[in-house]
């Protein structure tokens, strides 16, 4: 199978900003991909690149099996693309934009967009100007959604969306990978990003750090334990693979790594177990792990 | 201000102008470049004036024959307003005094817009406002910034022109400031009333140029200033002021009271309407639109300028014709005037040069508008919303050319509806002035290729090619009056243009122009498609 998003080695400088630096990413075609990494740290240029609105310093990439730069005009015709933050034309209507929108890719399915509009709560008949920052949104999102394309590209796409309707996105997202077609999101928002996406990509400082599925990124992570023991601990410290081990009177509180949890559980039962409670690695913890590395950098 | 500070204070809540200070400071910082620059060129413009007539008419002796010369003569009028003494000092208030009157009110009314509607309209100022901010505060602190601008103007004015006559200088700066604040209080209203700052400038913009009309149509029947469409003209205020030549202080009343008639209507207006809204409310749209191509979509964001500046230039040319009719059997009446300018417009009849100076000034308006039209593409670009239609399967070249087809064809398009309204106007053969206004087209597309190079090298700098239609016009307005070197004039395109329809056709500077526009469209258009866009 081909992949739809195919990176390697990608470069691009903004005067002395160097906002890429050697960017990997790979996305299968079908596949749900998430796109993290803190502000500032490419992704937006990363998108941009694909779509051909920049041009690469240097480093290779293809999207749908062609050069985004010299092939854009081919390659959009298979891509629906949803920018963070939607500017629209003060004197046209949603409808009016959802319809352009569509035409200007590789065109619209009637009867899906009049069922996003539902299910989106949309006005189609405001104008521009009169829209909130959610709904602007949600104006690109049905035109996205609606288009007949197989690669959609969403950079960050609910950052002004309710919950009722983050819900509604998730269900489409979930939608489009049923249907076959490949989504790339750029997201902050990590419960959507865990549920919706089959692999991630994490970048930091223009470069990705981390990818892969879920459960192989999981397992690099840490497990939180917090235990009420009979006595106290015993030997805890010495045990690989823990961190931040914090002892209050008979009250532990660690991290371990994920692979050495079977040590730490057997240790604290010759102590003796009151309670326990152990929350799984989370995306967040990961996630969080990788932007504190990059304050502490600075 | 006494009755636009009741009407604040009625309809602006508590504490209505509180922030005023900052956002005034905040204002003028913004505006360090452009303030200045603007003040300094309207300065030396009027400033270098006397200077200039002295080494030309030095005695006292040469400057009355010229005035002698001058005054009957209809057309110069037209332009210029009334010649009504001989000192040096009224002279240079009758050849520039007009153009820093305009030169302020364009000043006034873009500051104006710029620190209202610019902002409401971006949601910038909804930040500022939600701080300790009055009501009141944006609006008063864009006419101060406005009237801090006009000010300095004037203490400029006052104290260089001061040699030929304390009074008259005084009294001429006062003019040339008071047609500031009118423009600038009327741009105030215009930025309550329309919810986009285009459309505010276009408004006020508007009006100036009506305004300038309408002067130049009472001045060329009347040779003191006292034709009634004169005085409803806030350019033939400043001109009735009669600086250095017994001024009438009383006519500053006018501009005065107007600033503050108009005030109070933009206060009262800003204390009845939500912030971001206008006054008329935004109706509903269609819920399906027909919009399918990017060039569908630059006519629609086009149309409207395209329509607005026609129905301006079809209107200025019927009022221009008019009065070149008017002109015409005025000079018929008179045979030393007849000779006087026929010598100065060297063989062409003194009505077939007074075409061809009415419809040059056409066409310097009209690279104005193919300036706004052309960084229609500049606003789509840094607004973001060029991005999705990019992203859609549109090349850069069919994005760019629905724009640049409503600028240059637009530019056209101008220019053949004045020249029919011209026609109707002065009552002669279209066929003669149809071809003097194409002729305009060549210099026209020349600036408009000048805005497309830079759009397309230089993207940040795009909103300079405003200072190239800025300064063509200039150059063709005051600069052979300032007596300025040939090679200087020479830059503006519209120097090289053949005079029709008095002289003869010449094909090889419009030719030339045409290539030249030519090279400037191609080079912009392949920088636009190897550039970044947006980033």
């Amino acid at each position: 199978m081909t992949k739809a998003i195919s990176v390697a080695g990608l470069h691009k400088s903004f005067g002395r900003t160097h906002a890429l630096d050697g960017l990997d990413l790979e996305v299968e075609t079908g596949e749900v991909h998430g796109f993290l990494g803190p502000n500032g740290a490419g992704k937006s240029t990363t998108i941009r690149v694909l779509l051909g609105l920049l041009r690469a310093d240097a480093g290779t990439a293809r999207v749908l099996g062609r050069d985004p730069w010299a092939d854009a005009v081919d390659a959009h015709r298979r891509i629906a693309y949803v920018p963070g933050d939607v500017t629209l034309w003060r004197n046209l209507s949603g409808g009016e934009v959802i319809d352009l929108y569509g035409r200007l890719r590789g065109g619209l399915d009637g009867r899906r967009r009049a069922e996003l509009v539902e299910r989106f709560e949309l006005d189609p008949t405001k104008k521009g100007r009169t829209y909130s920052k959610g709904n602007r949104q949600k104006v690109a999102l049905v035109a996205a959604f609606a288009s007949d394309v197989d690669l959609l590209i969403l950079d960050e796409p609910t950052s002004g969306l309710d919950p009722l309707m983050e819900e509604v996105f998730r269900h489409c997202v979930a939608e489009e990978r049923a249907r076959g077609r490949t989504v790339l999101l750029s997201s902050h928002i990590l419960g959507e990003v865990e549920e919706l996406c089959d692999r991630v990509s994490i970048v930091r400082r223009g470069r990705t750090v981390e990818s892969g599925s879920l459960a192989e990124l999981r397992h690099l992570t840490r497990t939180s334990v917090t235990a009420e023991l009979a006595g106290p601990p015993d030997g805890l410290a010495a045990l690989p693979g823990v961190h931040g081990l914090d002892v209050r009177g008979s009250r532990v509180r660690l991290q371990v790594d994920t692979g050495h949890l079977d040590a730490v559980l057997r240790s604290l039962g010759r102590s003796g177990v009151r309670s326990l409670t152990s929350a799984p690695p989370t995306l967040e913890e990961l996630f969080l792990r990788h932007y504190r590395e990059q304050g502490a950098e600075r | 201000m006494t009755a636009a500070v009741a009407v604040a204070a009625r309809d602006g809540g508590s504490r209505p102008f509180a922030g005023t200070g900052t956002l005034l400071r905040f204002a003028l910082r913004r505006d360090r470049v452009t303030l200045p620059v603007w003040i300094a060129v309207t300065a030396v413009m009027v400033l270098s004036m006397p200077g200039t007539l002295e080494g030309l008419y030095g005695t006292a002796a040469e400057r009355a024959d010229l005035v002698g010369q001058l005054r009957a003569n209809s057309a110069l009028r037209a332009m210029t307003g009334p010649l009504l003494g001989d000192s040096l000092g009224a002279l240079t208030a009758w050849r520039v005094g007009v153009y820093a009157a305009v030169l302020a009110a364009g000043l006034s009314l873009l500051t104006v817009v710029r620190h209202t509607r610019d902002e409401e309209e971006s949601g910038r100022d909804e930040l500022l406002r939600a701080g300790a901010v009055g009501r009141h505060a944006p609006l008063t602190a864009a006419l101060l910034a406005a009237a801090v601008a006009d000010a300095v103007l004037a203490l400029l004015l006052a104290a260089g022109l001061s040699a030929h006559g304390t009074a008259g200088a005084v009294a001429f700066a006062l003019g040339v400031a008071g047609a500031g604040l009118v423009f600038a209080t009327m741009a105030a209203i215009a930025a309550q009333l329309t919810e986009s700052a285009r459309a505010a400038r276009g408004l006020t913009a508007g009006t100036l140029g009506a305004a300038f009309v309408l002067r130049a149509a009472g001045d060329s029947g009347t040779a003191d200033g006292s034709s009634p469409l004169t005085w409803l003209s806030p350019l033939g205020w400043a001109e009735n002021v009669r600086a250095f030549t017994g001024e009438r202080w009383w006519v500053l009343a006018v501009p005065a009271g107007a600033v503050l008639a108009q005030g109070a209507v933009a206060y009262a207006l800003a204390g009845r309407r939500d912030v971001g809204a206008g006054l008329l409310p935004a109706r509903p749209g269609p819920a399906y639109g027909r919009l399918g191509t990017a060039g569908a979509l630059a006519w629609r964001l086009q149309r409207g300028g395209v329509l607005g500046w026609s129905l301006g230039f079809l209107v200025a040319g019927v009022v221009y014709g008019a009065m070149t009719k008017g002109a015409a059997e005025l000079l018929a009446d008179n045979e030393g005037t007849r000779e006087v300018i026929a010598r100065m417009g060297g063989e062409a009849g003194p009505a077939d040069s007074f075409v061809s100076a009415m419809v040059g000034t056409l066409g310097m308006v009209a690279a104005l508008y193919v300036v706004a039209s052309a960084l229609r593409l500049h606003a789509e670009e840094t607004s973001g919303r060029a991005e999705p239609v990019l992203a859609g399967a549109v090349g850069r070249l069919r994005w760019a050319a629905g724009h640049l087809v409503a600028a240059f064809g637009g530019a056209v398009v101008l220019l053949l509806t004045a020249g029919c309204g011209y026609a109707l106007g002065y009552g002669r053969d279209l066929g003669p002035i149809l071809a003097a206004c194409l002729v305009q087209v060549s210099a026209v597309w020349v600036v408009g290729g000048a805005a497309v190079l830079l759009l397309g090298l230089l993207p940040r700098a795009a909103p300079v090619a405003w200072a190239v239609a800025g300064a063509a016009l200039l150059l063709g307005w005051i600069g052979p009056a300032l007596d300025l070197p040939g090679a200087l004039l020479d830059l503006s395109p519209f120097a090289h243009l053949p005079k029709l329809p008095g002289a003869g056709m010449e094909w090889r500077p419009v030719l030339v122009l045409l290539g030249l526009a030519g090279v400037l469209v191609a080079t912009g258009v392949v920088g636009l498609r190897r550039r970044d866009v947006g980033g």
